[in-house]
C-alpha cells in the first residue's frame, strides 16, 4: 500500500476555553477528493489551518507525504490552500498571482510568464494573464485561486470553504467544475465545508466532524443509507428524528414510542436496552404517502395524518404531514411523477416507511460509541 | 411633482451654501487674499522711499547670494530625511497597532502616540533641551557611566534637528499608516506565506503596495510639516539650524524686507509643491486617492 498524501496522528488542539480537535487521526489516500464537512465552530477550520502550519498543533503529528511537518514553516510546506475569500492580490495582475509562488522558488521571468499562462490555459482562462483580479467573474477568480496554487504541484492542495461567497448557480456550477479540475489534474484535494450537498457531490471519502472529533469517515453513500452516529443521520441530507423510548428490542429492530405516545418502528444501529432514550430516523423520500390506507405497500405500518403545509421544490418536494393522534410532524417526499401535487393543507392522508430503511440509535450514542456501533446494518 | 421638487433643490442647494461659507471665506481671507498680496510683494522693489517698481530683484537676490539658496537646498534635504526617518521609525509601529495588538492594547498604543501632542510644540522641545543640553540629563548620565570624560553638547547638532523633528511628525506618519494597514486583508499576507513567501518578499510585493497611499499622504504631510516648521530647528539647532523659515523670519520681522521675505515664502511654497508631485509621480499615486487616506 502506498504511503497517504496525508496522515494526521492524534493530533490536539486547545484554545482557553474549549477543545477545537480532539485527539484526531485520519489519512487521506494519494489523489482522493476528501471532505471535511460539520457544522460552524465543529473545528475544521482550525484543523485545515494546522495542516497549512498557520496553527500549530498542542500534540500529535501530521504527514504529508513520508515527511513529519512538526517543524516545518508554513511558506516550505507542500501544501497550498484555497482560501474561504480568495486571497487574490489586488495589486497584481492576474498572471503575476499565478506566477507569484514560481518567482519565490525563483523561477525566471520569461518561463515564470510561459508556466502562469499555461496553467490559466488549463483552468479555462487563457489570455487572462494581463487582466486585473477585480475584472473577472466569482467563477473566473475561483478558478485563478485554485491555478495559483496548483502551478506549484504541491502535495496537497487544501479549500477553505471556497464556495460560500458565490450564489446558488454559480456554487452548483463550480461544484462540477472542482470535480473535473481534481479528476484532471490528480491531485489531493482536501476540502472544508458546511455544505453537506458539496461534500457528497465532490467527495471519494466525507469526514462529518462535531465537537473536535470525526463522527464518521466514509464515502457519500456510507454517510447517507448507513450513517453510524445520530449527529451524522441528522446532519447528512433531510431526516425525520422521532426521539422517544425503546419500548421493546429484538435482533433486528426497534419498536419506539414518543413522548406523546406515537408508536414506530425501525432498525436497530447499536446496543439498545429495553427503556433507553433512542432517537429513529426516517429520510423523506423512504417514506410514502397515500390517501387510502390500503394503496400503502403491505409491509408498512400505517399512520393516519392530515397534510400541513406542501413544500414544492421541483425534485426535491415534500409533504408536511401531522400524524393524527399525537400531532407529531412528518416530512414526506411528493412522488416524482407528480401525482399528489394537488394536495391541499387539510386533507386525510395515511404514510408509513419500511422499519428496515428506518435507523434507530441510542440517543447517547455519539463520537465516544465503539466503532462496530455500526454492525447493526449488515 | 415639479412644484415640491424644484424648491427642494433649491433649499438643498442654499443649505450647502450656508455650510460652505465659513470655509470659502477663511480659505479665501487667509490664504488666498494673502497669497495675492505676497505675491505683488515679491515682485516688486523699492527704488526710493515710498516709492516701487515691479522687478524680479528679490529672486534674483536669491539665486545670487549663496547663503540663500544653500540654506533652501539644506531644508529640502534634511526635511526629505527626516520623513524618510519618520516612514522607517513609524511603519513597525503602525504596523504593531494595526495587526499585532488586539483590542485595548491596540487603542492603548494609539494614546501613547497621541500623548505628547497635548503638550504644546514648544514645551516638548524644551524637554529635549532639558535631556540633552550639556549640563542636561544625558550628557550627565554619559559621563557617570564612564562612557565620555567630560560632559558632552548634544544640541546643535543636524542629528539633533532630526531627532526633534521625527518626535514631532510620528502621529502624521502613524495614523495613515495604521488606517491603510488595517485595511489589508490578513488572509492576503497568508496567502503569500502559503504560496512560499518570505517576511521581506510580502512585505516588498504585498504589504507596501497594498499600503501606498497611505504611506504617500502620510510622507507628503510630515514632508509639509517639516519644511515648514520653525520652532523645532530653531531650538534644537539653534544658530546651526540653517532653516529655511528663519530667513523667512528674518526678513519679514528682523530687517523689514517684506519683499524678500514674500519672495523667499514663494520659493518655499514652489519647493514643497514640486516634492509633493515629485513624490507621487514616483510611487504612481493620485492626490485625490492619497488625500481620502489621509
Amino acid at each position: 500500500m502506498s504511503i497517504p498524501d496525508l496522515s494526521v496522528e492524534q493530533i490536539d488542539k486547545r484554545f482557553a476555553d474549549h477543545v477545537a480537535v480532539d485527539r484526531l487521526s485520519f489519512a487521506v489516500e494519494r489523489g482522493s477528493f476528501f471532505s471535511i464537512l460539520g457544522p460552524s465552530g465543529c473545528g475544521k477550520t482550525t484543523l485545515l489551518r494546522m495542516i497549512a502550519g498557520f496553527t500549530l498543533p498542542d500534540s500529535g503529528d501530521i504527514r504529508i507525504g513520508d515527511r513529519s511537518m512538526r517543524a516545518v514553516a508554513p511558506n516550505r510546506r507542500p501544501v497550498n490552500m484555497v482560501f474561504q475569500h480568495l486571497a487574490l492580490f489586488p495589486m497584481m495582475s492576474v498572471g503575476d498571482n499565478v506566477g507569484f509562488g514560481l518567482a519565490r522558488r525563483g523561477v525566471g521571468k520569461a518561463e515564470r510568464a510561459r508556466r502562469a499562462a499555461a496553467m490559466l490555459e488549463r483552468v479555462g482562462l487563457a489570455g487572462a494573464a494581463h487582466k486585473r483580479v477585480d475584472e473577472l467573474s466569482g467563477g473566473q477568480r475561483q478558478r485563478v485561486a485554485i491555478a495559483r496554487s496548483l502551478v506549484l504541484e504541491p502535495t496537497l492542495l487544501l479549500l477553505d470553504e471556497p464556495l460560500g461567497a458565490l450564489d446558488l448557480k454559480l456554487r452548483e456550477h463550480m461544484k462540477i467544475e472542482l470535480k473535473q479540475l481534481q479528476a484532471a489534474f490528480g491531485t489531493t484535494f482536501v476540502y472544508i465545508t458546511h455544505d453537506q450537498s458539496e461534500a457528497l457531490v465532490l467527495s471519494d471519502h466525507v469526514a462529518v466532524m462535531n465537537h473536535g472529533r470525526f463522527e464518521q469517515i466514509g464515502t457519500p453513500q456510507q454517510l447517507y443509507y448507513q450513517p453510524q452516529t445520530p449527529f451524522v443521520a441528522g446532519f447528512v441530507g433531510a431526516n425525520n428524528c422521532i426521539a422517544g423510548r425503546a419500548l421493546g428490542v429484538d435482533a433486528e429492530l426497534v419498536e419506539l414510542v414518543t413522548p406523546q405516545g406515537w408508536t414506530v418502528r425501525a432498525r436497530r444501529s447499536g446496543s439498545i436496552a429495553v427503556g433507553e432514550a433512542v432517537a429513529a430516523f426516517v429520510r423523506p423520500e423512504v417514506a410514502s404517502i397515500e390517501r387510502e390506507a390500503a394503496q400503502l405497500p403491505p409491509h408498512m405500518t400505517c399512520h393516519a395524518g392530515e397534510v400541513q403545509s406542501l413544500l414544492f421544490d421541483g425534485a426535491n418536494s415534500a409533504v408536511l404531514i401531522v400524524e393524527q393522534q399525537t400531532r407529531f410532524e412528518f416530512r414526506v417526499a411528493l412522488p416524482q411523477t407528480g401525482r399528489l401535487a394537488d394536495l391541499t393543507p387539510g386533507a386525510r392522508v395515511f404514510f408509513g416507511f419500511d422499519p428496515q430503511r428506518a435507523i434507530c440509535f441510542s440517543a447517547s450514542a455519539g463520537a465516544a460509541a465503539p466503532a462496530g456501533a455500526g454492525g447493526g446494518h449488515a | 411633482m415639479p412644484e415640491t421638487a424644484g424648491p427642494a433643490i433649491w433649499q438643498r442647494r442654499m443649505m450647502l451654501a450656508v455650510l460652505l461659507t465659513p470655509a470659502l471665506l477663511w480659505l479665501f481671507a487667509l490664504i488666498i487674499l494673502p497669497h495675492i498680496e505676497l505675491a505683488l510683494l515679491s515682485l516688486r522693489q523699492r527704488i526710493a522711499p515710498h516709492t516701487y517698481a515691479a522687478s524680479l530683484t528679490q529672486y534674483q537676490t536669491f539665486f545670487a547670494e549663496p547663503l540663500y539658496w544653500r540654506v533652501f537646498v539644506r531644508t529640502a534635504i534634511l526635511s526629505a530625511l527626516a520623513t524618510a526617518l519618520t516612514l522607517l521609525v513609524a511603519f513597525p509601529v503602525a504596523w504593531i497597532i494595526a495587526k499585532v495588538a488586539r483590542g485595548r492594547a491596540s487603542s492603548l498604543l494609539f494614546v501613547l502616540c497621541l500623548i505628547p501632542f497635548w503638550v504644546s510644540e514648544t514645551v516638548r522641545a524644551l524637554g529635549w533641551l532639558i535631556l540633552l543640553r550639556e549640563s542636561g540629563v544625558l550628557p550627565t548620565l554619559l559621563v557617570r557611566l564612564g562612557i565620555t570624560a567630560v560632559p558632552v553638547e548634544l544640541l546643535y547638532h543636524d542629528a539633533t534637528i532630526l531627532i526633534g523633528l521625527i518626535y514631532t511628525s510620528l502621529l502624521f506618519m502613524v495614523v495613515p499608516l495604521v488606517s491603510s494597514l488595517e485595511s489589508l486583508d490578513n488572509s492576503l499576507i497568508e496567502a503569500a506565506y502559503n504560496l512560499g513567501g518570505t517576511g521581506a518578499s510580502i512585505l516588498r510585493q504585498i504589504v507596501v503596495p497594498h499600503a501606498a497611499p497611505g504611506i504617500t499622504s502620510g510622507c507628503i504631510v510630515v514632508f509639509m510639516l517639516t519644511l515648514g516648521n520653525y520652532l523645532t530647528p530653531n531650538l534644537l539647532g539653534g544658530k546651526n539650524s540653517q532653516w529655511f523659515t528663519e530667513l523667512i523670519y528674518t526678513q519679514f520681522i528682523v530687517r523689514f524686507n517684506w519683499e524678500q521675505g514674500a519672495a523667499f515664502g514663494f520659493l518655499l511654497l514652489g519647493l514643497s509643491t514640486a516634492m509633493v508631485a515629485l513624490g507621487l509621480r514616483v510611487s504612481g499615486q493620485r492626490f485625490v486617492d492619497v488625500m481620502r487616506r489621509a
